[in-house]
């Protein structure tokens, strides 16, 4: 056994060769599993855009940007693995695109000194950037999907959700259990009755729950879900013949994959968003052009202009403007993760730059501050529209209710910060 | 040439009676512990540590606990993830109730309350054997999970439902939480699996292994020659728990930091306890070892010549990982049904007669 141990050493060892003098960005991805399906369009829009930025930009900043690729198939042992093994080689953002994973890495970066970059998951709370300095959650939290669901419901009412009954489907997990405070202070203050359905991991048992609905009859059926859950909760819905339009998923629960499984009778289900849907947008002629007519693009190369790839083209978009941003405040091209960190809380998203880059209304403008990490939480709508097979946005980004979120990200932040023994910044 | 007893003699029973009673053997026990408590301290880096050491150790603990019951007391267990979650939230209570207390009282603590819910569910093995005692574990199994997720007390109310571990101390050191260094986590579980596999070792030579194995080899003919059917199968509930309870305690506070119940101790991580003790050999504490070390180190050791060496896709290397692992399983059960630790007895057995096997 000792012999085994020494021979991996040995291994290792030769291995683990010297670090790039690129930018590197680490992609925990998952193209394997039960979540695979939102994963691989996710990581293929990461990689991709990286490599327009190498391909038509010449890197970021005159400097080329890497992207090491790391399998987690969203398991938490492996996410640590994953961690340990890029931390060393000059990792300058972490993104892993899983709650789990991310409530593993919040402790392990802090200490590290390496940002996360947690874009719509992860611990909401992180958008209080007086207790987590390295822990970033703009343009959009959970907490901000929640309200914007409800906004939505609000606008469709009048303004008036008294005696609604609306029914929370949610991934028993971290992640699923997340909106519930927030849900629930919101059905205090708007008078709705809020009802909780858990669905546990994978989720491709449904029957349950969506006989409760039947039975209960709720106006609205908001869901929480992640993976294979989201195909199997649509086509329940559509068997029992629950309305779509009054059918409405987070932003975790508004892809292509989703609804494409259940047919015509998914037509008109609605998921918030915070960031533009469709391939219409100058960024893409330059995606194909660059790097997917040259035979660069990530994975198969076929999921240019899903939601899923958009989401991870928007993730990569805004690690690019932060390392920018760091480059120019440090006016050095090799950045460090502690320069990107200043970077990515000096961060200014407006339309003038999103145009610039091809992306014009590609997602909300907000700006990140010391204190605020989180952004300013604009949410949108989308549809589906099952005949022509394309997502729309419905609803313009707009704003949350801050007052309630914003009472609910302190308290859980200070919670964080007494039991840690953590000192507020930004004082 | 090596190793052999021929004038290795011993003069007293105690020297007769030892665990090693082969010279050569002992000396690489001793080597083995010298190196791992004397050397890889100083060298461990943090990769080292949480991707490979950790899981190693943690998983080790938890196979021999598996081992107790399955391979000694023949008793089969499909509830060692609920009781590792046992292990880790009664770890997370007391860590938060009592922070001023060593991380040692709160890791060998949650070893007792393990120790006693794994009993409690050990009860319906006094009527029931074989697969329906697997299905009535499988119970404990979903049920404990079932209850962490359900019950906000374990907790601590918190918003998402996840535990996390605060920074504790062991003699001022700290061993829990992002700032602990490596050596310090490491020496941590390398001495509980020390001391576990001693107990283990030293328990299953004496009086109470015996009497495990004598339930599991024929449980009719051990109660007539005078086995106490119900203390035997309660101690070897009790004991596994104790050792799973630990693994659980580490594997959420020194090793993963963080913990969701489904996720970290669902069926599957029953399954994979399980198929380290099937894969390592039953009724054998080195065959834990050996089986711990083969399903933690080789998806590693694939990963790193699959994506590192070669370049593949990692998606590619990660669903071959699947069909190696598989295959190795496979092939390793046709080859040698005992295990790897029964392949290690045979080569013992050879190496005492080599060079003159006849």
């Amino acid at each position: 056994m000792t012999r085994k141990l020494m021979s991996v050493a040995v291994a290792a060892a030769m291995i683990a060769g010297p670090a790039a003098a690129d930018l590197v960005f680490p992609d925990l991805s998952y193209r394997t599993g039960p979540y695979a399906a939102g994963g691989v369009p996710f990581s293929d829009g990461y990689q991709d855009y990286f490599t327009l930025v190498n391909e038509r930009d010449g890197g970021i900043g005159g400097v080329k940007a890497t992207v090491i690729e790391c399998e987690t198939g969203y398991n938490t042992e492996k996410g640590v693995e994953c961690y340990e093994a890029t931390k060393d080689k000059g990792a300058l953002i972490y993104q892993p695109l899983s709650t789990g994973i991310t409530y593993q890495l919040i402790p392990k970066v802090t200490a590290d000194g390496i940002p996360l970059h947690t874009m719509g998951y992860g611990r909401t709370s992180a958008a209080n950037g007086k207790v987590f300095s390295h822990v970033f959650n703009y343009p959009a939290n959970y907490w901000n999907g929640a309200s914007g669901v409800i906004n939505h419901l609000l606008e469709e009412n009048g303004g008036d959700l008294k005696g609604k009954k609306i029914s929370l489907v949610y991934h028993n997990s971290a992640y699923g259990k997340e909106p519930i405070r927030t849900l629930e202070e919101l059905s205090e203050k708007h008078g709705y009755e809020l009802k909780l359905l858990p669905v546990d991991h994978p989720g491709q048992e449904q029957k349950s729950q969506w006989l409760q609905i039947r039975r209960d009859r709720p106006d609205y059926v908001v869901m929480w879900g992640w993976g294979v859950m989201n195909q199997v909760a649509v086509q329940e819905a559509a068997n029992i013949r629950f309305p779509m339009e009054n059918f409405i998923g987070v932003w975790w629960s508004g892809a292509e994959h989703d609804v494409a499984a259940a047919g015509a009778k998914a037509n008109g289900y609605k998921a918030v968003t915070f960031h533009n849907v469709g391939d219409d947008f100058p960024v893409f002629d330059d995606m194909r052009k660059y790097v997917v007519d040259a035979g660069l693009a990530a994975g198969a190369g076929d999921n240019v202009g899903k939601v899923l790839y958009n989401r991870g083209m928007y993730a990569a978009m805004l690690a690019v403007e932060a390392a920018k941003t760091a480059q120019e405040m440090h006016d050095t091209g090799d950045i460090t993760a502690a320069m990107m960190r200043d970077g990515m809380e000096a961060l200014v998203i407006d339309e003038a730059k999103m145009s610039a880059l091809g992306m014009p209304n590609f997602g909300p403008t907000f700006n990140v501050s010391c204190e605020n990490h989180g952004g300013l939480g604009l949410v949108g709508v989308t549809q589906w529209d099952a005949d022509n097979q394309t997502w729309s946005l419905i609803s313009d980004f707009k704003p949350t209710d801050g007052e309630v979120i914003g009472a609910l990200v302190n308290e859980d932040s200070t919670a964080f910060a007494s039991e840690n023994g953590i000192e507020e910044r930004c004082n | 040439m090596f190793y052999r007893e021929a004038g290795d003699f011993k003069t007293s029973y105690v020297a007769d009676g030892q665990t090693f009673p082969i010279r050569f053997d002992r000396m690489r026990y001793y080597a083995v512990l010298a190196v791992a408590f004397g050397v890889i301290p100083f060298f461990i880096t943090d990769y080292w540590a949480n991707a490979i050491l950790l899981p190693f150790l943690i998983y080790g603990i938890a196979a021999i606990g598996l081992n107790i019951l399955v391979g000694y007391c023949g008793q089969v267990s499909l509830g060692t993830g609920g009781f590792m979650a046992v292990g880790a939230y009664g770890c997370y209570k007391l860590m938060t109730a009592f922070p001023e207390v060593s991380m040692i009282v709160h890791v060998l603590l949650s070893g007792g309350i393990t120790a006693a819910v794994c009993v409690l569910f050990g009860l319906p093995s006094l009527r029931i054997k074989g697969f329906y005692l697997a299905v009535a574990t499988l119970a404990a199994q979903f049920f404990l999970v079932w209850l962490f997720n359900r019950v906000p007390w374990f907790y601590n109310y918190s918003a998402s439902g996840q535990i996390s571990a605060p920074e504790r101390h062991v003699m001022g050191v700290v061993i829990t939480g992002p700032n602990a260094p490596a050596w310090a986590t490491y020496l941590f579980c390398l001495l509980f699996l020390t001391g576990c596999a001693l107990v283990a070792r030293n328990l299953t030579r004496g009086t109470v292994g015996r009497s495990w194995m004598a339930i599991r080899d024929m449980d009719i003919a051990a109660e007539i020659i005078g086995v106490n059917p119900m203390k035997a199968k309660m101690t070897a509930f009790a004991v596994s728990g104790f050792f799973i309870g630990i693994a659980g305690a580490l594997f959420f506070s020194v090793y993963l930091g963080a913990v969701e119940v489904g996720e970290a101790f669902g069926i599957q991580k029953s399954f994979l306890v399980l198929f380290m003790v099937i894969i390592g050999g039953l009724g054998s504490i080195f065959g834990s070892f050996a089986g711990a070390a083969f399903l933690v180190l080789l998806p590693v050791i694939l990963k790193v010549v699959g994506v590192d060496v070669l370049g593949w896709p990692t998606d590619i290397v990660a669903h071959f990982q699947l069909v190696v692992v598989g295959a190795l399983i496979v092939f390793f059960l046709i080859v040698e049904p005992h295990g790897l630790a029964q392949m290690w007895r045979v080569t013992k057995e050879k190496l005492r007669l080599w060079p003159f096997p006849h």
